[in-house]
């Protein structure tokens, strides 16, 4: 009998990486900005992404959503009232999306093909943690945050915000009624996150949201 | 919680690299999992267990060691390790960084396999 250490140094999520890249390398020569929408659930990311798709909609842009779900199809209904392509994923109990079922989700999307998009939002399963080991080749990860929550939550998920390329707090509409410490909640995300763009938003009243999409119309010149 | 798939992976890279070693037993498997890598090593632990189950890495260890986050300083130039994930600032001079040189690393970094002498 022998004994013998075999290097593998192989990354354990190297399939989805792989699938990412590819995808990242289809998004940049469609001319199509992605970005992952990852938060908690009962952020509003849906509310969020439906005034988001309605703004860029309104503007001109062209922009779709694969929204991501354990079941029902209830957010891509919602979402798609603001006029874009919306296409439900079910995962089924996966809590997170993967770069394998976004590609499968853009094959045979009837009347979208990413060409003819400015804009694809992916807004994952809502979960804090899982989605941020998976790469979905988007350029922008934004992770949402509402004023509900609790001004540590990006201390206490410190993998997700330290991934994102820029925040979104939510619901700042009902902000002083739920004690949200402002201060607080800003100095949390960049501690966990030096220099990351936040935005304060309220999908209710269209607070902050101008800031956004003029954030999104630059990331994408 | 899904640290089953990322189980489920490591069983896939590992039985893949085994084609190489057709009589082999693994004794242990050996990965490097960053600080900021969003798995837990019990989590992972337990589901090794069950994911491993008839198949060839049923029975072996799981080690797994854990590496600190490190972040590049541009005031100091230097690369400094963070004791924790709770701030992202360099130990020495406290500037806040973004540039992680270590701390999301989810890989197998070895296995140690048992060979009969005649197949080795």
């Amino acid at each position: 009998m022998t004994t013998r250490i075999v290097e593998l140094r192989r990354g354990i999520l190297k399939k989805n990486d792989e699938l990412a890249a590819e995808l990242r390398t289809r998004y940049t020569a469609a001319g199509a900005l992605v970005l992952n929408l990852v938060s908690s659930p009962g952020t509003g990311k849906t509310e969020f992404l439906q005034h988001t798709l309605t703004d860029l909609l309104a503007r001109g842009k062209r922009a779709a959503a694969l929204v991501g779900d354990l079941e029902t199809d209830n957010d891509a209904r919602r979402l798609a009232a603001s006029g874009a392509p919306v296409r439900q994923i079910n995962t089924h109990g996966i809590c997170h999306l993967d770069a394998e079922m976004i590609g499968k989700h853009l094959e045979g999307w009837e009347g979208v093909s990413l060409d003819q998009l400015d804009y694809l939002f992916i807004e994952n399963v809502g979960n804090l943690v899982c989605p941020s080991s998976y790469d979905l080749g988007e350029k922008i990860r934004v992770a949402l945050l509402s004023v509900t929550e609790g001004e540590d939550k990006p201390l206490k998920y410190p993998t997700l915000f330290n991934s994102a390329d820029a925040a979104v707090i939510t619901k700042m509409d009902i902000a002083e009624p739920c004690g949200f410490d402002r201060e607080l909640a800003l100095k949390n995300i960049n501690e966990i996150r030096p220099g990351i763009r936040i935005f304060e938003t309220s999908a209710k009243t269209g607070a902050g949201m101008d800031e956004w999409v003029e954030y999104l119309v630059k990331a994408r010149a | 919680m899904h640290e089953l798939s990322v189980v489920s992976s490591i069983v896939d890279v590992v039985t893949e690299s085994l084609a190489a070693y057709p009589g082999a037993r693994v004794v242990e498997v050996r990965l490097k999992v960053g600080a900021l890598a969003s798995v837990v090593r019990e989590s992972l632990e337990f589901c090794y267990e069950i994911a491993t189950k008839e198949t060839r890495l049923e029975g072996s260890r799981l080690e797994v060691k854990v590496l600190p986050v490190v972040i590049h300083c541009a005031v100091c130039n230097q690369d400094a390790e963070l004791e924790g994930v709770q701030s992202f600032r360099c130990p020495k001079c406290d500037e806040p960084s973004y540039d992680l040189r270590q701390g999301r690393e989810l890989e197998i970094d070895s296995i140690e396999i048992d060979e009969d002498e005649e197949t080795a």
